[in-house]
């Protein structure tokens, strides 16, 4: 539990700077035993949309919290932060924030997500996280074609020794692809990440060729990939909710990881992700370096939204 | 969206018709519908909120209540207001002489500071400026590599330098940019959160330093909320001149660009649309307005055909439609340049009421790629006059083009109507075209395929002269 006390440090440090400004937090009020009414849900609202929540799963909690309570189940506000933690934390059981295995080594992890949400980083952090682990892991260069991606990501298999596949940049991804699983399975490694090139979910034929990269490799490696991450930037507002519908229809996405947290975006989104295309969260990132990534905590993450 | 905006205001006032009087709760319920809007696009919701009550004022003046459409007025205070708020238009970027000119551009990480910062360059380029590249970012991995690359591929210098010391780096690239008679020069910085106050620091360092004369925040389109915290905080610090919105290719609303406005009150100079080194543009406030609300961008659409066709070339083809006389080299040329004008998608996008309902809607620019290869495996005669294509060269041109024979009479049989309806379209006044349009919308071939008509189609040749084909045999 140590790794998330990090956490709620970090958000809180994080938070504090922009609470400072706005004035009285929310989490005041929500402690001082006020009782609550309308002017108090309206605050809520506010204060949800403003984590980018969006309008319609807002408008939902809140429509939830006034119907209990008028059916009197609660009546102070300090009954409000425990009653959405639960409602809200019922959203990510605890199974489901786990990595999905392999049966047998090794595990492949497709990444993906849009220009600039992070996947590279991400990708270097996640290969940091499992080899402190012991684990062996390998990494794909699949982003072949912003300038400098594949050096971008040596640099990481250096700075976390793990090894890396790549080819040059422009050549075909799917390529890389299929010569990372070569390299994995001849290594023995437990690990393959296979980094992505950042695409906009509108462009179709980018969306084409990443699901030629999943099918290459589940060829490769039947039963691949494990696990699809799509990275997303924790700053993002509505967009978000396409973005995950259209990756996960290129590719499924089984996990999404909140990158940039640390900033003061709470990454409300992911909620509403949660709601409408069922996509769980699996990691936070927090930083730029090696450590600065951590599995999701639901609790952590409620309660940030309302600090 | 507009639709739905305007269907919804619509219904908020269609009540009151009869009565011919609007209340003040009517327009209320009607702004309760422009914030959910808004919201959704991801204004801030302060900003919405004071927007929100301003323009209720505006509309709670005669004009609306009195008006004939009042949903209609609405939209129309609505999007002035937003226009307004967005503007006023200023993409120009000053240049100082004795130069260099030094631009900083600032951000959080992944915004596309970078790749925009290339894009500049080669704007700047098409102006006439002699730019140079600083690259500045010594934090993330590969940053300079990349803008080296960038830098290679446009042909324009980039200074970089092996060191930990963003400041130091920054004025060695002004001084190598006097020395060497560049005219303009942009600093590309590291990426980072506006609460990480060492890298801020570094920043406000960086400026004192060089002095930059414009510095431009890099803003993320699909930013949420957030973005009126990290827009206010890098304002603060820096004193920004504009910003420049990013990935507007996507399909984020981009409310972020009013809150951004709204809470440094700095204009948007430019934005990014595509990753292509060329798709920079400047700003538009009334095309912003509109994507915002979920309106079509008729303004970007009809600059974008004008870019493909010339007056003289239009000109032409208004002769060759009213003689009837349109041939598949029209055709083709037609093809290529919507194709040129990025597919029909994304032209679909712009046309107002479109653009919502192209959610589940699936345009094929793949199809165009087809048409193209038939009509390329014709001859000349043939696109000349398609009438002679008869079985054996419908079969010929569909083994040169990869289809089946059935799409190639299909492609025929679509091609004679449009030339037909053209050709009577072309005797008509505006509002005989408008109908003649509306029925074509009603046709196979605006509804998101093209038509896959199998048509039996006999040659054209005379019955005697096969007989007299067989026998000659």
């Amino acid at each position: 539990m140590a790794l998330f006390s990090k956490t709620l440090d970090k958000l809180r440090n994080g938070l504090r700077k922009s609470r400072d400004k706005i004035g009285g937090s929310l989490m005041t009020v929500l402690t001082l035993g006020r009782r609550i009414d309308e002017n108090l849900l309206e605050h809520l609202e506010e204060q949800l949309i403003s984590d980018d929540i969006g309008v319609e799963t807002s408008l939902r909690i809140i429509e939830d919290l006034r119907s209990a309570w008028k059916e009197k189940k609660i009546a102070s506000s300090e009954d409000i932060l425990p009653f959405l933690k639960q409602d809200l934390i019922n959203c990510w059981p605890n199974r489901e924030r786990r990595l999905i295995l392999a049966d047998s080594p090794p595990t492949v992890i497709l990444v993906t997500g849009v220009n600039g949400s992070g996947k590279t980083t991400s990708i270097g952090k996640l290969a940091h996280y499992l080899s402190s682990q012991n684990k062996k892991v390998v990494l794909g260069a699949c982003d072949t074609f912003r300038a400098a991606a594949v050096e971008q990501l040596t640099i990481w298999s250096r700075r976390t020794d793990v090894q890396i596949v790549k080819h040059q940049q422009g050549s075909d991804p799917a390529a890389v692809a299929y010569d990372a699983c070569d390299a994995a399975l001849a290594r023995n490694a437990d690990f393959l990440l296979i980094d992505t090139a950042g695409r906009l979910h509108t462009q179709k034929n980018l969306m084409k060729e990443l699901t030629k990269i999943r099918d290459v490799v589940a060829r490769k490696i039947p039963g691949s990939p494990h696990e699809v991450i799509q990275v997303l930037d924790a700053t993002t507002g509505q967009n978000a909710v396409n973005q995950a519908k259209m990756f996960n229809e290129a590719v499924d996405v089984t996990g999404i990881m909140l990158a940039k947290l640390d900033g003061t975006a709470k990454g409300g989104i992911v909620v509403a992700i949660r709601n409408q295309i069922n996509i769980p969260v699996k990691f936070v990132g927090l930083g730029e370096g090696p450590e600065d990534l951590e599995p999701f905590d639901p609790e952590t993450f409620v309660e940030a939204l309302f600090s | 969206m507009f639709d739905a905006l305007s269907q919804k205001f619509n219904d908020v006032f269609r009540g009151l018709s009869g009565r011919g009087r609007i209340s003040e709760a009517n327009v209320h319920e009607a702004m309760r519908q422009v914030r959910t809007a808004l919201l959704e696009a991801d204004v801030n919701y302060k900003v919405v909120k004071d927007f929100c009550e301003s323009v209720q004022q505006k509309a709670l003046g005669a004009d609306v209540i009195k008006s004939l459409h009042p949903g209609q007025v609405m939209i129309k205070v609505v999007n002035d207001e937003l226009t307004e708020l967005m503007g006023p238009v200023d993409s120009k970027i000053y240049y100082v002489s004795p130069g260099p000119t030094v631009i900083l551009l600032a951000g959080l990480q992944g915004s596309g500071k970078t790749t925009t910062a290339a894009k500049l360059a080669k704007y700047l380029l098409a102006k006439g400026k002699l730019p140079l590249l600083i690259a500045d970012d010594l934090q993330r991995p590969a940053a300079i590599e990349q803008l080296r690359t960038l830098g290679e591929q446009l042909d324009i210098p980039v200074y970089s330098e092996d060191s930990k010391n963003a400041v130091k780096v920054a004025r060695h690239g002004v001084k190598f940019a006097t020395k060497n008679n560049r005219d303009v020069v942009i600093l590309d910085t590291a990426g980072r959160l506006h609460i990480d106050k060492e890298l801020m620091d570094e920043l406000s360092n960086v400026c004192d330093a060089v002095t930059p004369h414009q510095i431009y925040l890099v803003c993320d389109s699909m930013t949420g909320q957030d973005a009126v915290n990290s827009a206010k905080e890098f304002n603060d610090k820096l004193e920004l001149d504009g910003v420049i919105l990013t990935k507007l290719d996507g399909d984020a609303r981009g409310g972020a660009a009013l809150s951004v406005k709204a809470v440094t009150g700095k204009p948007i100079k430019f934005v990014g649309v595509g990753e292509k080194l060329d798709k920079l543009e400047e700003f538009h406030p009334d095309r912003m307005a509109s994507r915002i609300l979920g309106m079509g961008d008729v303004v970007s659409l009809v600059e974008k055909a004008q870019e493909q066709f010339s007056a003289e070339e239009a000109q032409k083809m208004q002769e060759k439609l009213s003689k009837g006389s349109l041939t598949f080299d029209d055709f083709l040329k037609q093809m290529q340049s919507v194709k040129k004008m990025g597919g029909i998608k994304d032209i679909m996008k712009l046309v107002p009421g479109l653009g919502s309902q192209m959610g589940g809607m699936d345009f094929d620019d793949g199809e165009i790629t087809r048409i193209e290869a038939i009509v390329r495996s014709m001859t000349r005669q043939e696109r000349h006059n398609p009438d002679i294509i008869d079985r054996s060269r419908r079969k010929r041109i569909a083994r040169g083009s990869g289809v089946e024979p059935s799409d190639v009479s299909g492609l025929v049989k679509t091609f004679n109507q449009t030339r037909q309806m053209m050709k009577a379209m072309s005797g008509m006044g505006m509002m005989g075209r408008m109908k003649a349009v509306k029925q074509l919308g009603n046709m196979d071939m605006f509804s998101g395929k093209m038509p896959q008509l199998r048509v039996k189609q006999r040659s054209k040749r005379k019955r005697v002269d096969r007989k007299k084909k067989k026998r000659r045999r």
